[in-house]
């Protein structure tokens, strides 16, 4: 076997994952694991090694619930072919990891950088004097916009190449937002500072990533959760969806200038994150999600709570959901506006909400399910028209969906067990993979750890990390004025991309 | 148009009558309080994810501090935290919570500048720039203007250009690539204009302080105006923080 199949959670030792030529590895990762829309590409990193750079490789197999590793050791001095000759969706991991190691892809259709990393292998590479696309036409003309820009929103640069109002190219370039978390996994050695880390990866994700990070860490160190736990971290996900997804509602409502709309999401949003201080004390969830315990049980009373939030909110939700979905003023904003087709979403490989608005059943909760979501059973809802619209239109449906699966998880509320905290330590020469359906899609954590079972090399890919690309598809040909609602209707994050 | 109206009058009053008296529902961490009782103090000071806490005596400053509440829930007897949302200030220094200090974190009017009464006190545009902020704190100062907040209507508003600004609000640890777009932001600002960091990361970088992806010399050359901690900040941490700030006088 020249790779691995392992399942979501799983830890296995290092050496157990096939270290391939680098041909053999590239005709493996490109022409055998990935066949049909059912695998992609869920992570794709490289790490120092003995002074080379060892890659990995992760494929999901959504049929076959189980993720295929395997590795190379390439020389950043080396020029190498490149995975994304042969299918896009390698295109921006490649491109990371030229830009942190200096490894040249000869064939790669866009090595420019990704983020400006600290870190970064060519130091004169500066985020002021980034390579946009030109194209020479007295006909044309360029609209530049960030990275700070009009909202309180996070920095990123927008480039766009326009005829007229209509929209030919947008590059967007990223990295503003560059924290260096990922070393810091590393250099923070206490359990706490790093789950702290996860929480701060994406405010707007901490319920996803820190349980991405959590399930992880317990799994590096043969810890089992318990049903409580997983629970708590279920029910946590999907009130993360809940709040967010009517935020973005509410913010889509603005860009359409439906201010009734825009105004009664807003403030639906608001009891739904008051529920998350009420149970851990912070709107967004921080200090919730902890490895090997839960400093929150939920109460009966916490639980009678959340009912009634759910009862009352659905009641109002609906109200307005009905009026948004059938204003004429609103729908001809929304309907075929900002349209990724399925064969672009699946050829560069948009992940969660994103690849589903397009016709893609790609959803970790069902594919590689993790916490109870086994137990939900549950079937991704799935859009065609890959618009503004189907965006909006999951949204809706899925709101629907997570208060279904709080009502069962609560129904169904396993015992709260006290956990004694025997802070157990993580596997030695290890490798690790945790994924996460946050509201946004898929989050993937690696990690790698050494002989001392110290973390050697962490890995965070947020869902924003394949889908920007979307974005930058779906205003092509689309008014300028048009790009507000496309944005805000993908949500994606900059923090979480630039980490 | 009817099922507009209809809508309309389903939601009631959504709007907190008055943020200055308003309590935050259930449990929150906000001012902590530290009691005189005995304990391993190297031991507390170790729990911190973030160095906020310091020993002999203890103090923990509200600066550093995530309010993740681990060493209150290690040290039940020592620290709690109060559901107490006022602890912006203007003084840097006002922000460190001493054991058996129980006063609240408060603007001091001798600190406030001239300007900012003269000027601000009825009207107050702000241009927010996240540096480096994972959009916590961003949602929380968006949610300041929300139906529920109502920012607006004391005059406070966000606004699009640093032209039509009265100053800036900070978030994030201020990374080294939002280093040069920060200070051209600000260099756009009329004067007399404000400086305000909101949130633990921009206050003192919080779990990125030390990182080498940032770059926090913009704040060695100015005087801040106003401190507002939290991760997140809470909307009425902030609201309330700038009334202070600019209703406040000698």
């Amino acid at each position: 076997m020249n790779y691995i199949a392992i399942s979501n959670n799983d830890t296995i030792p290092i050496s157990s994952i096939p270290e391939l030529e680098y041909s053999a590895f590239l005709e493996l990762n490109v022409l055998s694991l990935i066949r049909s829309a059912a695998s992609h590409c869920v992570n794709y990193f490289g790490f120092p090694y003995h002074d080379r750079i060892k890659v990995i490789c992760c494929i999901a197999n959504d049929d076959h619930h189980l993720i295929n590793i395997s590795s190379s050791i390439i020389d950043a001095k080396q020029s190498l072919h490149s995975f994304s000759k042969h299918n896009l969706v390698f295109e921006k991991f490649e491109r990371e990891i030229h830009e942190n190691f200096g490894v040249n892809y000869i064939d790669h259709p866009w090595l420019k950088p990704v983020r400006f990393p600290f870190n970064r292998h060519n130091k004169n590479s500066k985020i002021a004097d980034y390579p946009f696309f030109k194209i020479e036409s007295e006909e044309l003309h360029e609209v530049g916009v960030g990275p700070i820009h009009a909202g309180i929103i996070e920095p990123g640069h927008f480039r766009f190449n326009c005829n007229g109002e209509q929209i030919l190219h947008l590059e967007i370039q990223l990295g503003y937002q560059h924290r260096g978390i990922e070393q810091l996994f590393l250099e923070k050695k206490k359990l706490l500072q790093r789950i702290t880390l996860a929480e701060n990866i994406a405010g707007d994700s901490v319920a996803a990533h820190t349980v991405a990070f959590v399930n992880l860490w317990e799994s590096l160190c043969h810890y089992v959760p318990s049903n409580d736990l997983r629970s708590a971290r279920t029910i946590a996900l999907e009130l993360e969806r809940i709040a967010v997804h009517t935020g973005d509602l509410s913010a889509m409502c603005t860009d359409v200038a439906y201010q009734l709309g825009s105004a009664v999401y807003g403030r639906l949003r608001t009891p739904v994150i008051n529920y998350f201080q009420k149970w851990c004390g912070n709107r967004l969830a921080k200090g919730l999600i902890r490895a090997g315990r839960n400093n929150y049980p939920l109460s009966d009373e916490l639980i009678g709570e959340l009912i009634k939030l759910l009862n009352d909110y659905e009641k109002d939700f609906e109200e307005v959901s009905e009026e948004l979905f059938s204003l004429p003023s609103v729908l001809a904003r929304f309907e075929k506006t900002g349209v990724v087709t399925a064969e672009q979403a699946a050829a560069i490989g948009t992940v969660g909400m994103s690849a589903r608005m397009s016709g893609i059943k790609r959803d970790i909760r069902h594919s590689h399910p993790h916490d109870l979501y086994h137990e939900l059973q549950h079937q991704p809802l799935i859009r065609h028209q890959g618009d503004v619209y189907a965006r909006a239109r999951i949204r809706k449906k899925e709101i629907n969906q997570s208060i279904e699966y709080l009502r069962e998880l609560i129904q169904n509320r396993p015992q709260h067990k006290q956990i004694v905290d025997d802070s157990p330590n993580p596997a030695a020469d290890s490798f690790t993979i945790s994924l996460v359906e946050g509201w946004r899609g898929e989050i993937c954590h690696c990690a790698v750890t050494d002989n001392k079972g110290e973390l050697q090399h962490y890995k965070i890919k947020d869902p924003s990390f394949h889908n920007w690309l979307a974005l930058a598809l779906a205003v092509r040909n689309n008014e300028i004025s048009d790009f507000p609602i496309c944005n805000k209707s993908f949500d994606l994050s900059y923090c979480g991309h630039d980490l | 148009m009817l099922d507009n109206l209809r809508i309309l009058l389903h939601q009631g009053k959504q709007y907190i009558p008055d943020v200055t008296t308003a309590q935050v529902p259930g449990i929150f961490r906000g001012r902590p309080v530290i009691s005189t009782e005995k304990i391993n103090e190297d031991a507390l000071a170790e729990i911190c994810p973030t160095n906020a806490i310091s020993t002999s005596p203890v103090r923990i400053d509200l600066g550093k501090c995530t309010f993740c509440g681990e060493c209150a829930f290690a040290f039940p007897e020592k620290i709690k935290f109060t559901t107490d949302h006022k602890i912006a200030t203007n003084e840097r220094q006002r922000l460190v919570i001493k054991e058996g200090d129980e006063k609240m974190v408060e603007v001091n009017p001798g600190q406030i500048r001239k300007e900012i009464s003269e000027y601000f006190s009825g009207s107050l545009k702000l241009r927010e720039v996240s540096a480096g902020g994972d959009n916590s704190c961003e949602l929380e100062l968006n949610a300041c203007g929300n139906v529920n907040f109502d920012m607006g209507r004391f005059g406070i508003e966000f606004v699009a250009s640093p032209r039509h600004a009265d100053g800036i609000v900070i978030t994030g640890p201020i990374t080294e690539n939002m280093a040069q777009p920060l200070q051209i932001c600000y260099d756009a600002i009329p004067d007399p204009k404000i400086i305000i960091l909101a949130g633990t990361d921009a206050i003192s970088g919080g779990i990125f302080d030390g990182s080498p992806a940032l770059n926090r010399s913009f704040l060695y050359k100015y005087k801040i105006d106003l401190y507002v901690p939290g991760n997140p900040v809470h909307p009425l941490t902030f609201i309330n923080g700038v009334l202070e700030l600019i209703r406040k006088r000698k």
